[in-house]
């Protein structure tokens, strides 16, 4: 089955790029370290998945690029091109030359409406490209103006003309010391809407990927371009093929349904965290060896103290006993509740990997069977040159704190009601901010009180 | 060749056949002409650039001139020249406009002091509202320093204030005098310069052409492009791509919280770029420090000791996200933002320095410093307009009465006001207001 890919936006644009970059370089490396027919087999899947031939036999990504500005789809074409090894369909963009100005009211209240023809036209064309559909993948941020406002826009129209397709949008969460002003209020008004018309939410926070550049990749000036790559590196661990656990011996056939399927059982929790482990700069990988006991044990305690990353974990963190009352707080403060989790598997000797600490009852709540809560996808076809590498896709509460702090800041910011008048010129009045709050403080209540 | 980056401010004109020649969209540069309307009801600044080496640029067609001037008389400009020539204004504006793809804002540049820029400038600022109202006005504003040689600038300016306040979206003041210092701090960095350090001369804000010029005792041309390079800044990323754009009505809309409070405070750095200093890094952070110093704003003013309600960093060259974040960090902690703003920040990343340069920085504030110089001039109109002095110069126009008078330094006292009450809100206690209860 087959994803389109939607990049909205700079942001959407630049990371898609990235995307479908690692995803092309990890199928074309001879690091897979597994037998040639697994290999092929994979190899298969990914290009199936992402990419169609044209003539020339160079893959194209199956992607729709949109912008209301010029400059960076007209870079990340000819960046594409220039790589040789893969590009974009020159009819698959649509864009403007004003820009959105980063305000979401223009984006989803002018642009979207005047726009839809055009750009659903483009999707559909896409879409019909595929043998058979799998859903759809927009990448977008959620600070500016188009990812954002475009964004919700396009995504309701996706909701709408493919009621049945499954709908993955990953959402970029901007630095907390502002790149845009406005920010929070652009989130909440997409974060909300988001809510309504997708099936899931698959988040990456600037600061955190940051983090982890400065941190584990040791780069020492870094640039949209590295935290891009991180995030790319992560998805491509999510996205790659996988055998799912029941899934027979050729690799999964509808990925993004089963995502959905196994970590969004009730639509009030739609939120997806993602870790990987390990994380460190290409020249250290030949040096390193690791353990699946080791990576493992990590990513649990990763998973239970929210850490984001691989170092400083809080290793005190430990799941409730069964049985006893837990203090409230204490849980709020320290222990991070899952409703679900997806752990995937690459490397050698995946298969024997005990993966029973993440069943454990207690790191769940309780309205979800334990065997249900859980599930794992292996592939022994190494990543991206980790010989071993895992990766969590997490409903639980790891961005109950990062939500919680954006929309404080733009409710403090709605109560002086400073910047409105430049979305009500759009279109957006204060009750539609107010729908929204509400949205986002019953999500916020829903996540805490697990 | 000619490019996205070109066509943003100049048509590529086809003169072959004439200086009626079509455009030319893609391909080599044959004629370029600068989509602009020179206006001045004297001759003599338009025939000198008419004759300098700029004279291709400037199509004849895009001239409106006069002979006698405003006699610096704000009523002049506005009331009769703009009657005089709207409908001529009208037309080349909307010729000038039809050849653009997509025309996205204009910059009005004008002093306030005078007769022509102030009257007549302001007089087309509300025509551009009446017939372009979804394109973006950005101001660049001459404000009249105290020792004005012309006796009636407080006049002209707090009547020009009122138009700005109310049909403007951004306004970028500009003080002589900070032009000034600048300039003559760049004079003795080049005069004075410690041993063995030279500078780049085509790197100085002052310069055009990479000379730098003799020190003359009003050095205009060296102050000119100290705002020309400041409006390079600012849309250079609109025209040159980076890892995050910041376009014009970003700006407008990240920098601006409530309507009428959209007077910005720029600064550049650097000024100048030593030739042999090689410490990138230390550099690159004084840069950021420099941008909120006092000297380096272009109006007389301290952001750094007055409340910001806003504040935008354009960075140009080869810096990128973590050296912004690092000085974000590093710099917060001394300024002070207002309640619903603490983390108000708006960031731009071009890809491309400016000539002579490896990389520089535009910042944008809005922050109350700005109000000083409003009160200031708002004392030096009373004071003329106490004794009525040179009044009977303006009600003697037709369409000029008291009411003008008294409603513009309304207006601009209704807009010291606001200033006023934010300010007040500096340094007090922090009260987030109370969440949404939902019911669980």
């Amino acid at each position: 089955m087959s994803i389109v890919t939607v990049q909205l936006g700079q942001c959407g644009n630049q990371i898609g790029h990235e995307v479908f970059s690692a995803l092309c370089s990890d199928i074309r490396g001879t690091h897979g370290l597994c037998s040639k027919k697994e290999n092929e087999s994979y190899q298969d899947s990914c290009k199936e998945r992402f990419f169609c031939e044209d003539e020339s036999g160079v893959p194209v990504a199956r992607a729709v690029l949109v912008d209301m500005e010029p400059k960076v789809i007209s870079q990340t074409l000819s960046m594409a091109a220039r790589s040789g090894h893969w590009k974009y369909s020159s009819h698959s963009h649509f864009c403007q030359k004003q820009g959105s100005g980063n305000n979401w009211a223009n984006g989803y209240s002018v642009h979207g409406p005047r726009h839809k023809e055009a750009i659903m036209d483009l999707v559909q064309k896409e879409a019909e490209k595929c043998d058979r559909l799998g859903g759809f993948f927009t990448i977008m941020s959620m600070a500016g103006g188009t990812g954002s406002g475009l964004g919700a826009f396009v995504t309701q129209c996706l909701r709408d003309a493919f009621p049945t397709s499954f709908m993955l949008n990953h959402v970029v969460w901007p630095y907390g010391t502002g790149e845009v002003i406005v920010q929070n209020y652009n989130s909440v008004l997409t974060l909300s809407h988001l809510y309504h018309s997708s099936d899931a939410l698959l988040v990456h926070e600037n600061d955190v990927i940051h983090k982890i550049c400065a941190q584990l990749m040791n780069i020492k000036q870094i640039s949209f371009r590295d935290v891009n790559q991180v995030i790319a590196h992560q998805l491509g661990s999510v996205f790659q093929p996988t055998h799912t656990a029941g899934g027979g011996s050729g690799y999964s056939r509808n990925p993004l349904g089963d995502l959905m399927e196994t970590l969004v059982p009730h639509p009030e929790f739609r939120m997806l965290g993602l870790r990987n482990i390990p994380q460190m700069p290409e020249s250290s990988l030949p040096y390193s060896t690791f353990s699946w006991p080791g990576l493992l044990k990590h990513l649990r305690q990763m998973l239970i103290a929210n850490a984001q990353m691989e170092e400083g974990i809080d290793w005190q963190v430990r799941p409730p006993h069964p049985g006893s009352s837990i203090p409230s707080t204490n849980k709020a403060l320290h222990f991070n509740t899952s409703i679900a989790n997806l752990v995937i598997l690459r490397g050698k000797d995946v298969h024997g990997v005990d993966l029973g600490s993440f069943q454990d009852p207690s790191l769940y709540t309780s309205w979800l069977n334990p065997q249900d809560a859980f599930n794992a996808w292996k592939t022994p076809r190494a990543f991206n040159k980790y010989e071993k590498s895992a990766a969590l896709v997490s409903n639980s509460q790891f961005l109950l704190k990062p939500l919680d702090s954006i929309v404080g800041k733009a409710w403090n910011m709605f109560a002086s009601k400073a910047y409105l008048h430049q979305y009500t010129k759009f279109g957006i009045q204060e009750e539609d901010f107010l729908d929204c709050f509400t949205t986002l403080e019953q999500v916020i209540s829903s996540y805490t009180n697990l | 060749m000619y490019d996205e980056a070109l066509s943003s401010f100049f048509r590529n004109v086809d003169t072959r056949s004439g200086d009626n020649g079509p455009d030319i969209y893609k391909g080599k540069i044959c004629s370029l002409k600068a989509r602009a309307l020179l206006i001045d009801m004297e001759e003599g600044v338009v025939n000198e650039i008419l004759q300098g080496p700029l004279r291709d640029v400037f199509d004849s067609k895009q001239l409106i001139t006069d002979v006698s001037g405003s006699g610096n008389n704000w009523a002049v400009g506005h009331k009769i020249y703009g009657c005089q020539y709207r409908e001529n204004i009208v037309e080349k504006l909307r010729k000038t406009a039809e050849h653009c793809d997509c025309l996205q804002c204009f910059f009005i540049i004008h002093s306030m002091g005078g007769g022509t820029g102030s009257g007549l400038g302001t007089f087309v600022l509300n025509l551009l509202e009446e017939e372009f109202p979804e394109v973006y006005r950005f101001v660049t504003s001459v404000y009249p320093s105290g020792e004005d040689d012309v006796i009636t600038s407080p006049y002209n300016s707090v009547l020009a204030m009122k138009e700005l306040n109310e049909h403007a979206d951004c306004v970028l003041p500009i003080e002589n005098e900070s032009l000034l210092e600048i300039v003559n701090k760049i004079h003795q960095m080049i005069n004075c310069g410690k041993l063995g350090s030279t500078v780049k001369q085509n790197s100085l804000v002052t310069s055009s052409a990479g000379i730098a010029k003799t020190l003359q005792a009003k050095p205009f041309d060296a102050m000119n492009n100290i705002v020309a390079n400041l409006l390079l800044n600012l849309t250079s990323s609109a025209r040159f791509e980076g890892s995050l754009n910041m376009d014009l009505n970003e700006i407008s809309m990240n920098l601006v919280p409530f309507p009428r409070l959209h007077y910005l405070v720029s600064s550049l750095t650097p000024l100048y770029t030593l030739a042999d200093v090689n410490v990138p890094s230390r550099r690159l952070d004084q840069m950021f420090s420099d941008a909120f110093s006092r000297d380096h704003q272009l109006i007389q003013a301290d952001p750094k000791h007055s409340l910001y309600l806003a504040c935008a960093l354009l960075v140009r060259g080869n810096v990128q996200v973590s050296d912004l974040r690092r000085n974000i960090e590093r710099l917060k902690p001394s300024l002070h933002f207002v309640s619903w703003n603490q983390e108000g920040w708006k960031t731009g990343l071009c890809s491309v320095p400016p000539v002579g340069h490896s990389h520089s920085l535009l910042a944008l504030a809005n922050n109350t410093c700005v109000k000083p110089t409003f009160i200031e001039l708002k004392d030096r109109f009373m004071k003329l307009y106490k004794k009525k002095a040179h009044l009977h110069h303006y009600l003697q126009i037709d369409g000029m009465e008291q009411s003008c008078f008294s409603e513009a330094i309304s207006s601009l006292s209704d807009l010291i006001e606001e200033y006023n009450e934010l300010d007040a809100t500096k340094g007090g206690p922090r009260i987030d207001p109370s969440r949404l209860k939902i019911a669980v």
